[in-house]
């Protein structure tokens, strides 16, 4: 998993409350057999015009001239900015699959579905919860200004507007940890490969059977 | 040392490191793999730039969306049909190709179901951690092996790591003791148990089998046992080691061999419950109350006798449950108290990881033996587990017999068990099935699920309607 540390980047807005994840991404890519190539599809319904069918090239498809992420100043955008219940609906990982394939690195929100906000975690991207001022302050600042940025230090956890004001967020030590190292499940398991190379040569002295190769 | 289950020798056995929280990092021996649920794992795997921990621990197969007529399976992959099935197996022919894998190709002669082929070839042997990413990975807990099933992400994390993250479930114990009627069947026997327990009963718990019933049973029958422990609610089912286990691995293409062959069974004989270890939970059922039976609803628990009638959602008490039995009842178009014989078979589905080994195949062609499918039942089709159970049902004539008596022979895999590949039913059908969920919609949009034997589905496709195969001569 991508490490975070500190991100700094463009702000684009997802300006209404309870984005659920169908509207994330649209339950007909969910039969992709990848874990990539879900950014061309987020937010599908609101993106395009015409109706998205799986393993479509996007390149040509009518865009909607009114949804903020096909204007070209919030081109690059790397930060979400959005409303409350943010990732609401089903446990389909391909929403953040998707946030992040698009370039997304975090999401900021009054607040977040639960399933949402954990598969966030487990794939590099950063769900930030910021009161609903701060949020609103966040969304005048961002429209009022072209190219408006943000910096997100996880390390300090603070949100920096471009005039210097910090607002401090929450997070969990244990995903702080994970998110701050790149650590996803399996690279947290992987820190114990010397417990799980020692168990190995004690079994297969024991039971060698076990270790013959499937051929 | 205080005395334990097979599932706590099992489990300790495998314990590479338990966390204060209560999980475990438990080791993998084997893992099994197919099409539907690998190919996001294989992705992640390479966007890690990871490799898997033991290549050579893990065995590949596509089962769930092979076509299963020769005509379409002539031509390997490319002659699959429909285009999102194409691309899955495809795609797991090249993950394996890459990673280095294993795999039984769709047209090997070992390619089979997953559940099927693990026993099969000895890849899956007692005393083993085996996983999967499909729920009816307990089939594998027949041989007295830890075995169930996990999800993709955790299919990426075995093969990354071999080890799964686990809590340690409870202790469950079925017994069933007795000697089984004539006609009734280890089918029948798991359908019996759901039945009693619920499709909940099992939740949270390890169960083990055991009993007279168990004891006298074929491996293959226990494989349809555990099979089904997940429809009771357990991630994992499970049968002591005895005499029957060791003979049925010996010889496999897999299994050890001289010198370690003998050290392996002596340490397979200790893979049984000890004396007086304790069980959470205990259920007992007596063998000679169990007849052959029919699923009548939407959920493996709705099922009764075939001598039995329709139940009436008006005697259950519980609301919550007799809301379901309504709309169960409604889905399925039957009527309380109508006798569970007189519900007529549009198709007669054989096959599955449940009901697909040599012995089911053996029993249907018993019963269709020198008969003829009725005239009601549009279609009725065998498909053996693997292509070596394919080629030993040919070795003894048996797809002949079905041939002759009207059904169809087909290829190997799960077919109308999910209805991925173009196995399905019609909406309003009825099925009489081997498989393991009669769910909405499983079989097909609006197709509805009877669960059966294999003897009983056969003697459904004779009769057009469904039989007490106990009143058929040869069954
Ligand atoms: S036969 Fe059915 S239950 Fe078994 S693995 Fe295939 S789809 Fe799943």
């Amino acid at each position: 998993m991508k490490s975070f540390t500190v991100v700094t980047g463009i702000a684009a807005p997802m300006d209404r409350a309870n984005v659920d994840t169908d509207m994330i991404i649209p339950k007909q890519f969910l039969k992709s057999i990848k874990r990539t190539g879900f950014g061309k599809n987020l937010f599908d319904e609101l993106r395009y015009m015409d109706e998205g069918k799986p393993d479509q090239d996007c390149t040509g498809r009518p865009l909607n001239p009114e949804f903020p992420l096909n204007f070209p100043r919030y081109k690059g955008a790397t930060i979400l900015l959005a409303r409350e219940n943010f990732g609401c609906g089903s446990s389909r990982e391909h929403a953040p699959w998707a946030l992040d394939d698009y370039g997304f690195r975090s999401v900021i929100a009054p607040s977040f579905a639960d399933i949402f906000y954990n598969n966030c975690f487990k794939n590099g991207l950063l769900p930030i919860v910021l009161s609903d001022e701060v949020v609103e302050k966040l969304f005048q600042e961002m429209y009022a200004t072209e190219g408006y940025q943000l910096t997100i230090d996880l390390h300090t956890q603070t949100v920096q507007t471009p005039s210097g004001e910090a607002f401090s967020f929450e997070v969990d030590a244990f995903r702080k940890h994970c998110l701050l190292n790149g650590l996803d499940d399996i690279g947290l398991t992987l820190e114990h490969a010397d417990l799980i190379r020692a168990y190995e040569a004690k079994r297969r002295e024991e039971a060698p059977w076990l270790f013959d190769a499937v051929k | 040392m205080a005395p334990k289950t097979l599932y706590d020798k099992l489990w300790e056995a495998h314990l590479v490191q338990q966390r204060d929280d209560g999980s475990a990092l438990i080791y993998i021996d084997r893992h099994i793999v197919h099409e539907v649920t690998s190919p996001q794992a294989f992705e992640g795997l390479r966007i890690a730039g990871r490799k898997p921990w033991r290549v050579d621990s893990i065995l590949a197969t596509p089962d769930h969306n092979v076509p299963t007529t020769q005509k379409e399976r002539a031509s390997g992959v490319q002659g699959i049909q429909d285009p999102v099935s194409l691309i899955q197996v495809q795609t797991l022919d090249d993950n394996c190709d890459e990673f280095g894998i294993v795999e039984f190709k769709i047209n090997d002669s070992r390619q089979g179901i997953v559940h099927v082929i693990g026993p099969e070839t000895g890849a899956c042997l007692p005393g083993m951690t085996i996983v999967c990413g499909d729920s009816h990975t307990a089939t594998n807990g027949a041989l007295g092996a830890l075995a169930h099933g996990i999800g993709t992400s955790e299919v990426e994390h075995v093969m990354a790591t071999q080890c799964l993250v686990a809590k340690k479930m409870k202790n469950m114990l079925i017994k069933v003791d007795g000697k089984l009627g004539k006609g009734v069947t280890p089918k029948d026997v798991v359908l019996a148990i759901i039945a009693k327990i619920g499709t909940a009963g099992g939740n949270g718990h390890a169960v083990e089998f055991a009993g007279d019933v168990f004891r006298d049973m074929s491996m293959e029958g226990r494989m349809t046992v555990c099979n089904m422990a997940i429809e009771a609610g357990a991630r994992a089912g499970m049968v002591a080691v005895d005499q029957t286990t060791i003979d049925y691995v010996k010889g496999r293409p897999y299994a050890p061999k001289g010198e370690l062959w003998e050290k392996a069974v002596a340490a397979w004989r200790d893979l049984k419950s000890d004396e007086g270890a304790h069980f959470d939970t205990v259920v007992e059922l007596r063998a000679e109350d169990i007849k052959p039976q029919v699923s009548w609803g939407t959920s493996p628990e709705m099922v009764v006798a075939v001598d039995e009638t329709v139940p009436d959602p008006a005697s259950e008490s519980d609301p919550v449950k007799r809301e379901g039995m309504i709309r169960a009842l409604q889905y399925m178009g039957l009527q309380a108290g109508q006798p569970m014989t007189s519900i007529h078979v549009d198709r007669v589905f054989i096959g599955s990881c449940t009901n697909s080994r040599i012995e089911d195949i053996r029993a249907a062609a018993a019963v269709v033996k020198g008969r003829s499918k009725a005239a009601n039942v549009k279609e009725a089709i065998v498909v053996p587990g693997s292509g070596t159970v394919k080629a030993q049902a040919e070795a003894e004539g048996l797809d002949k017999i079905f041939i002759e008596a009207g059904l169809e022979w087909r290829e190997p895999g799960c077919s109308m068990c999910l209805a991925m590949n173009a196995d399905k039913l019609g909406a309003g059908e009825h099925c009489a099935s081997t498989s393991n969920r009669n769910f909405e919609g499983r079989q097909g949009y609006g197709g509805r699920t009877h669960l059966v034997s294999p003897a009983m589905a056969a003697a459904a496709a004779i009769a057009g309607h469904f039989v007490d195969v106990r009143e058929w001569g040869n069954a």
